[in-house]
């Protein structure tokens, strides 16, 4: 995805069990600060039809 | 490379005559220059519509997928290899084979022809290595090796991988070709200049589906692009839907596109899709030294996790 132009730290991927409550808790921290980092999105946008 | 076509007439009609094959599966002369049309024969007496020139770029393997009849067909290094990613799949079984393959020294780039041309071109002829071009008030030679299709041009698989029946001897395969190049560009570029990149690369795409139709890994029943519940991916030309689509579609070929360009051939528009599929390819050869379609004996690289993987 990075060869396409999603900068690293925007995407991440995780394999976790519903029973495993820390590790997710952990994950969505750790997600959304590099997301946060990362800036607003700029391609693969989708940008709604302007109406008349 | 002209030399085939009696080779492949002769062997269809022996074929269809004695009952080997319910139908053959080759290409006949289209109504435009450069574009030669993928036809089923089923009589021996129609074998002589048969061609073969360097406008056989479509990939044939296409036509096979859930056929139940025994088929004779036309197949190039390319090709072979998905007959063999075919077979992989359980999606036509050898038995039901007979194949004829082709030794292939590449097939020309009809949309760099076109482009190199202001009036219409009207006949395209072939002599040897050479491409003659002609139109109202123009003729123009060029040199086979100039215009070739981006992938025959850095192609490492031009014998047949799997057949019944060479129709000429085997060609010499290609040594020391760097085939990621253009990828090892594009991963140079910083961020925002891929961004940019890949949405002018896409942007003209009118979501025709025709690389998708011409593209043999393409047989799923409905196709993603097609499911309404849910929508996955809307069905205009929104740059961000465009995108979507060809790089999903991209990553169903991955470790199973042969790179055979039908797809590239296929487009009206004449998007150079390989440039992102071919990323593809080479993760998948450089993490699981994978390459798609060359023995129906060897299982891809996930289906299975070997005791020797760390994880």
């Amino acid at each position: 995805m990075e060869h396409i132009g999603i900068e690293p730290g925007r995407l991440h991927l995780s394999w976790i069990s519903s029973a495993e409550a820390n590790r997710f808790t952990e994950a969505v921290r750790e997600v959304t600060s590099a997301v946060k980092a990362a800036g607003p999105n700029k391609t693969l946008v989708k940008t709604r039809a302007g109406i008349a | 490379m002209l030399g085939y076509v009696k080779k492949i007439r002769e062997i269809s009609e022996r074929l269809l005559k004695e009952g080997i094959v319910d139908m053959v599966i080759g290409f006949h002369a289209g109504t435009v220059p450069m574009m030669n049309e993928p036809c089923l024969v089923k009589n021996p007496g129609e074998t002589d519509n048969l061609v073969w020139d360097s406008n056989c770029g479509i990939n044939l393997a296409n036509y096979l997928t859930g056929r139940k009849e025994k088929i004779g067909i036309v197949a190039k290094g390319c090709d072979s290899r998905n007959i063999v990613n075919h077979i992989t799949e359980n999606k036509i079984k050898r038995e039901q084979l007979f194949i004829i393959g082709v030794p292939c020294k590449g097939m020309i780039d009809r949309h760099r022809i076109v482009s190199m041309f202001d009036k219409e071109i009207e006949k395209v002829a072939e002599q040897e290595e050479k491409i003659i071009v002609s139109g109202e008030g123009f003729e123009e030679t060029l040199k086979k090796a100039a215009v070739l299709q981006d992938n025959c041009a850095i192609c490492i698989h031009r014998n047949p991988v799997i057949y019944d029946e060479l129709v000429a001897d085997p060609v010499e395969e290609q040594k020391d070709v760097d085939r990621y190049e253009d990828v090892r560009r594009i991963e140079a570029m910083p961020t925002e200049t891929r961004q940019r990149f890949f949405e002018g690369l896409l942007s003209p795409c009118i979501r025709c589906y025709a690389c998708r139709d011409a593209c043999p890994l393409c047989y799923c029943p409905t196709c993603f692009v097609d499911e309404s519940r849910p929508q996955w991916v809307g069905k205009g030309i929104d740059t961000a839907d465009i995108m979507t689509f060809h790089f999903l579609r991209a990553f169903h070929g991955a470790g199973r596109c042969t790179d055979c360009g039908a797809c590239e051939r296929a487009c009206p528009l004449g998007i150079k899709m390989r440039t992102f599929s071919m990323k593809l390819e080479k993760d998948c050869f450089e993490m699981y030294g994978w390459e798609a379609g060359l023995s129906p004996d060897e299982r891809p690289p996930l289906e299975t996790i070997p005791r020797t993987d760390k994880g």
